[in-house]
């Protein structure tokens, strides 16, 4: 498997969704999951996407995502230096056995009728996938997923990271830009 | 204190203050506004008669002067008939920015007239694209559309612009500086990759420049000129890049590629080493991928760090600048070699002995008709190194290339990576239009000729007087040769029995050019002395050609570029010790 997940700053612009869609699309690049949300940066977006690179080299969709102009900064999140979380909500049957299941993997009861309860979990990709196959025995009447979301261990932050060298001014007038090109 | 003024004055004001002199465009319900304090801009206007027109001019200015091109649209139909010039553009990294008008923003998702989401349609054929709505954003939008459209990998920008943000008032205030949190091109390469490059130089007992496009895009030919005569390593100039390094010169092997010349495709072959710049191993170059170059290592010198290591691995990367890499590649090359230089006598005596006996040629048609060949060949000859070529797509596209000698870089246009048939009548108006002292050519076939033909109503009514060479062989003549070689001669609809029909003369009388028609070999050269002598007017000369000609050498699609053949059948006879 060619499973990698990307952590990846972008500006908070409309369309960036669509840009970074259109490009995996195009390229054939597989998503098994994208989440994005905001940061503690009001005009930055921050982007979890976990990729199926089977065919393709992680430096070369780090590449193409990076020509994007409102991609602001991209990390690879490995599994050995960052915490990776997802949630899962999930309706079973209202039984002693699977509220047992829930406790046993320290998943929340957060609703519950006469027939059905729907537990919530948060935890790692491995945790909620032990959940999910506890559960299946007795049969899952609905589930949803987040995606993956992902954090780097330690001090280090994305941010600082790739905000530092970010925005160096250049003249806007393009001719004398492109007059530095000329013999 | 600065006054107020309406979005559509601050666009024309923002457009002045970025450079702009001249723009192509078509005026349309959603752009109105803005055309209308365009009537008093000292930039020019020129009034095209299909959109198309106006990108692929854009197009054509931008690659002859090397500024950026602009063009104008309306919103719906305006903008989509933009974006085969857009795709162009981005795939052949021109400069270009694209501006159109949009419906109103309280209207924007319901469907209204002459509505189309161009932001999300050329989302994946620009560089980058913007939609704006609300006035003040103008001036900032525009800016940053130049500066990113001109640095870094040249691109298509394209700004879409509301028709109510064109009629608010705002006040116009121009930025200085742009910055970009996300864009911030890597302009100088790493000083150990370029000593990586300058040691494997040393090495190498077979080494080939490969060069691209890139190199035209950097303004860097004088800079390849020192490393081609530091180095003495031959040289192969892509599609793109010919006129990059002088076709004259001793050391040049010509094109590569698809219909390169043998000693160009067969030195790519067997180089141990290739030293490329600016280009991007392009199917059409390499071939069968896994076959090609098997035996070198790649230096790759690109602007664009996503192009290392896409289709071929790069054993030494330069990011940057061609010409800030070349600036520095050169002299750490030459220190290396004054260290160790091996004989490259060997490989020298070989590519230049294939260059010898695989010359590129063409036979005279048997039955007496006018050698397409010939015309361009011609042309070339008559009209100079000074002389401006823009080729349309197919055969005459791979003869133009073939045998019109190029010595200076932005004096060849074509449609390279999108293969855009109908280029180039408008490239070669806005190449006029950008350099109006220059003799342009556009080298066109009939198919070609008949996509794009009525912006030469815009020369004739411009003052773009441009010269039209159609080669015209009745038919859509690559596709007919891929029939021949491919599909037992089963001609299905590649007949366009333009001998006929239109009459090309009549028809360039019509749109206010002047036409003529040349049948014969005997007389070619007069016709094309007499088209030169026209400088008033666009000419379009019908050069009625032998149909059958084909075009060669060919490396067939998919196959290895050991697989090149020089004519039908027909493979390079090789003395046994030469592979």
């Amino acid at each position: 498997m060619a499973i990698h997940t990307l952590a990846v700053l972008v500006e908070n612009s409309p369309g960036v969704l669509a840009r970074v869609a259109s490009l995996f699309s195009r390229r054939g690049y597989n998503i098994d999951s994208l989440v994005v949300g905001p940061t503690e940066n009001p005009t930055v977006s921050r982007m979890t996407i976990v990729l199926n690179l089977e065919g393709h080299a992680l430096d070369q969709v780090s590449a193409q995502l990076f020509k994007l102009v409102n991609v602001i900064g991209i990390s690879e999140m490995k599994d050995s230096d960052s915490l990776k979380r997802e949630i899962l909500l999930v309706k079973v049957a209202n039984t002693p056995a699977n509220k047992e299941i829930a406790k046993k993997h320290q998943a929340v009861i957060a609703d519950e009728s006469a027939s059905t309860v729907s537990i919530e979990a948060v935890g790692s990709s491995a945790a909620i996938e032990a959940l999910l196959n506890d559960l299946k025995p007795s049969g899952i009447r609905e589930l949803v997923q987040s995606g993956l979301v992902a954090l780097e261990r330690g001090d280090h932050t994305l941010a600082d990271r790739t905000l530092s060298t970010m925005g160096t001014a250049n003249e806007s007038d393009p001719n004398s830009s492109t007059a530095d090109y000329q013999n | 204190m600065m006054g107020k003024i309406n979005g559509a004055q601050s666009l024309v004001n923002a457009l002045e203050a970025a450079g702009v002199d001249v723009m192509f465009g078509i005026p349309g319900g959603a752009i109105l506004p803005a055309y209308d304090p365009i009537f008093d801009s000292k930039i020019r206007h020129i009034l095209v008669r299909h959109e198309q027109g106006a990108g692929h001019a854009a197009t054509g200015y931008a690659q002859a002067t090397g500024r950026v091109g602009v063009c104008i649209a309306t919103s719906g139909p305006g903008a989509t008939n933009l974006v085969t010039p857009l795709a162009d553009a981005q795939m052949d990294s021109v400069p270009m920015v694209a501006i159109t008008g949009q419906v109103p923003s309280a209207a924007i998702g319901t469907d209204a007239f002459q509505e189309a989401d161009i932001r999300g349609v050329t989302m994946p054929i620009t560089k980058h694209n913007y939609l704006i709505t609300n006035p003040d954003d103008i001036p900032r939008a525009i800016a940053e559309a130049f500066y990113i459209a001109s640095t870094g990998r040249p691109g298509p920008v394209l700004v879409d612009i509301a028709k109510d943000a064109l009629q608010k008032e705002t006040t116009f205030n121009y930025p200085k500086t742009v910055s970009l949190a996300g864009y911030n091109p890597v302009l100088e390469p790493k000083s150990e990759a370029v000593r990586d490059a300058a040691a494997l130089i040393a090495q190498s007992k077979k080494p080939l420049l490969y060069v691209g496009g890139g190199v035209i895009k950097a303004n860097a030919s004088r800079e390849l000129m020192q490393l081609a005569e530091i180095t003495g390593a031959p040289v192969v100039t892509t599609l793109m890049a010919r006129g990059a390094f002088p076709d004259s010169h001793n050391q040049h092997l010509g094109m590569p590629g698809m219909h390169g010349t043998v000693a160009a495709v067969t030195a790519l072959q067997k180089a141990d080493l290739l030293i490329t710049l600016g280009a991007r191993f392009d199917d059409r170059v390499t071939g069968k991928l896994s076959t090609f170059a098997p035996n070198a290592k790649i230096i790759h010198a690109d602007i664009d760090p996503a192009e290392i290591g896409k289709n071929r691995h790069a054993d030494v990367a330069l990011i940057g600048d061609l010409k800030n890499i070349l600036k520095v590649l050169n002299p750490a090359t030459k220190a290396a070699l004054a260290k160790s230089a091996p004989d490259l006598t060997p490989w020298l005596n070989e590519v230049y002995g294939w260059r010898k006996k695989f010359p590129l040629g063409y036979d005279k048609p048997a039955d007496g008709s006018v050698s397409p060949q010939y015309v361009i060949e011609r042309i070339g000859k008559i009209s100079g190194p000074d002389t401006i070529f823009a080729a349309g797509v197919g055969q005459h596209q791979m003869w133009a290339s073939q045998f019109i000698g190029y010595e200076k870089p932005r004096t060849w246009l074509n449609s390279g990576g999108l293969g855009t048939m109908g280029y180039a009548v408008p490239a070669a108006m806005g190449a006029k239009v950008g350099a109006p002292d220059t003799t342009v050519w556009a080298i066109d076939g009939d198919g070609c000729f008949q996509m794009t033909n009525q912006e030469l109503v815009t020369c004739a009514l411009n003052n773009i007087p441009i010269k039209v060479a159609v080669i015209n062989n009745e038919s859509l003549g690559m596709v007919r040769q891929w029939q021949t070689l491919f599909y037992n001669q089963r001609y299905s609809n590649t007949d366009l029995h333009s001998k006929r029909v239109p009459d090309f003369k009549l028809l360039a009388e019509a749109m206010g050019c002047v036409g003529m028609r040349c049948e014969k070999p005997e007389d070619v050269d007069k016709t094309i002395e007499a088209a030169m002598a026209i400088n008033d007017r666009p000419v379009v000369v019908d050069f009625n050609v032998y149909r059958d000609a084909m075009v060669w050498p060919m490396v067939a699609a998919g196959t290895s570029n050991d697989d090149i053949t020089v004519a039908r059948s027909m493979a390079p006879v090789w003395d046994s010790q030469e592979l």
